[in-house]
């Protein structure tokens, strides 16, 4: 995504809102101006800055646990056919019960404060990570198999050695999802029950009829996952090369 | 070196309840066997046998080393597709089989591999900024790298030029005199230039083929070389009708 697309669909999207304003003279309390909003976000920047840093260290903690957690089980269970044949169907089996379900229970284990929205986002992301580095661990070129074979490689060696930089395009393929999926886990978090962040701030603004609060609390979101999305494909992009041999590390 | 030791394989190969093929072969020690027959007939299969490897099929019979020692650890393998891992150097490639094990590499030794295979000024790059010739010659120094008495060689040169495949074939000839070789090919040419002994392989049996008096490798262009690929052709493709 080119900085100059960006600046292309943002123009298009503020003009397709003021359009909308325009044409069906909607008040502000139901759809406020792109203008409004900006007075707005201006005026609450230092309230939107903190509630926006809250999310942003949510998002980020449960993203990189989520991954540890999620790279680590793939591995076990690339390892050990055991373990493989127990737990992928448990781990299928818990994506069936819908996670944002678990929200009001997360924060009554974990408190409303940062924790419950870590666990959150951490429950959301680990199933697309582990599945897709487990999925890029299992489907390994025959031919690198017998080859360690024929050389008498030990298993954890083939896995750090061979399995593991081989997989790393997957893995990115599953951060790229985890990157869409955890500023939602975080959000829904703070939309069960917190005092701080975005989502609360949302849902604050919401509730003292300043939809201009929450329509600049919605953009400051919105930008932040864009940045994530975008932080993250480099990172991506950098582990697929990295194992196509394209980059140094 | 000592002696390396031969291989005597004698048995019946099935899948699924069919019989792929039926033979007894014997690879003698430090010599070059080629080892030709129609696809599928199951030429890859003895090799993958031999390394102890998933083939898919049930085997009733024999593999045995003439030293009466076991096999494993004592081959090395080099395949079609030149196996280098993109993302490390060509040294480290060449040395990948030590990290394997959990060794400590000998990078020296790796760097004269590269260069008796004429690698040297590439030993820090990736394989990516190699040519096919340049990948199959790394991937022959990892393969010396291993030096094990017995190399097993399936279809190596196959998707290489004419002029670079024949460099190779020179080469490994070389580089790998003295050890116990086995060649799968589809080549009666590399097969004539490089072996002491041919085995055409069928369902049914695997048969000695007769090669010239002149020790491998033969020149191209050696009288004897030449006539013996012809009549090995024209067997392959009565063979193949």
């Amino acid at each position: 995504m080119r900085g100059r697309d960006i600046l292309i669909a943002v123009l298009v999207g503020l003009a397709l809102w003021q359009t909308t304003v325009l044409l069906t003279d909607a008040p502000h309390f139901i759809l406020p101006s792109p203008w409004r909003v900006a007075q707005a976000a201006f005026h609450s920047r230092a309230i939107i800055a903190e509630n926006a840093w809250v999310t942003t260290v949510e998002v980020l903690l449960g993203l990189t646990l989520g991954t540890v957690l999620g790279a680590a089980t793939a591995i076990h269970l690339a390892l050990s056919k055991t373990a493989e044949r127990l737990m992928l169907p448990l781990l299928v089996f818990t994506q069936a019960v819908p996670v944002f379900a678990l929200a009001p229970l997360l924060t009554l284990w974990f408190g409303y404060g940062m924790g419950s929205k870590i666990v959150m986002t951490v429950i959301i992301i680990y199933f697309p990570v582990a599945s897709a580095f487990h999925d890029g661990l299992t489907r390994i070129d025959r031919g690198y198999h017998d080859l360690s074979v024929s050389m008498g490689a030990g298993k954890y060696h083939f896995m750090r050695h061979v399995r593991i930089p081989s997989a790393l395009p997957s893995l990115g393929t599953g951060l790229r999802l985890s990157a869409v999926y955890a500023p939602i886990g975080a959000v829904i978090g703070e939309w069960v029950g917190a005092s701080k962040g975005l989502g609360y701030l949302m849902l604050l603004a919401n509730g003292r009829a300043k939809i201009d609060l929450m329509f600049a609390s919605l953009i400051v979101l919105a930008c932040l996952t864009v940045a994530l999305h975008i932080a993250v494909g480099r990172l991506a992009d950098w582990l697929s090369d990295y194992a196509r041999g394209v980059r140094h590390p | 070196m000592t002696v390396p030791p031969g291989i005597n394989f004698a048995g019946q190969h099935r899948i699924g309840g069919l019989v792929l093929f039926d033979a007894d072969i014997e690879l003698p020690g430090g010599q070059w066997t080629c080892l030709l027959g129609r696809s599928g007939v199951g030429k890859s299969t003895i090799l993958r046998l031999i390394l102890d490897l998933e083939t898919g099929g049930q085997f009733a019979g024999s593999i045995t080393a003439t030293d009466g020692a076991g096999l494993a650890g004592r081959i090395s393998y080099m395949a079609q597709s030149d196996l280098l891992l993109p993302w490390l150097s060509v040294i480290e490639n060449v040395c990948i089989g030590a990290r394997l094990r959990g060794e400590k590499p000998d990078t020296t030794r790796a760097a004269d591999l590269l260069a008796r295979v004429g690698l040297s000024e590439h030993t820090h790059n990736k394989p990516n900024t190699l040519s096919g010739g340049m990948r199959q010659r790394a991937a022959l120094a990892r393969t010396l790298f291993e030096d094990r008495p017995v190399v097993f060689l399936d279809e190596p040169f196959s998707a290489l030029d004419a002029g670079t495949r024949a460099d190779m074939q020179e080469l490994a000839a070389e580089v790998l005199h003295g050890r116990t070789v086995l060649l799968v090919t589809h080549d009666p040419s590399e097969a004539t230039r490089l072996a002491h002994q041919i085995i055409i392989m069928s369902a049914q049996d695997a048969q000695a083929w007769p090669v010239p008096d002149t020790l491998p490798p033969r020149s191209i262009d050696d009288a004897q070389t030449l006539a013996c690929q012809i009549r090995l052709l024209a067997h392959m493709r009565g063979i193949a009708a």
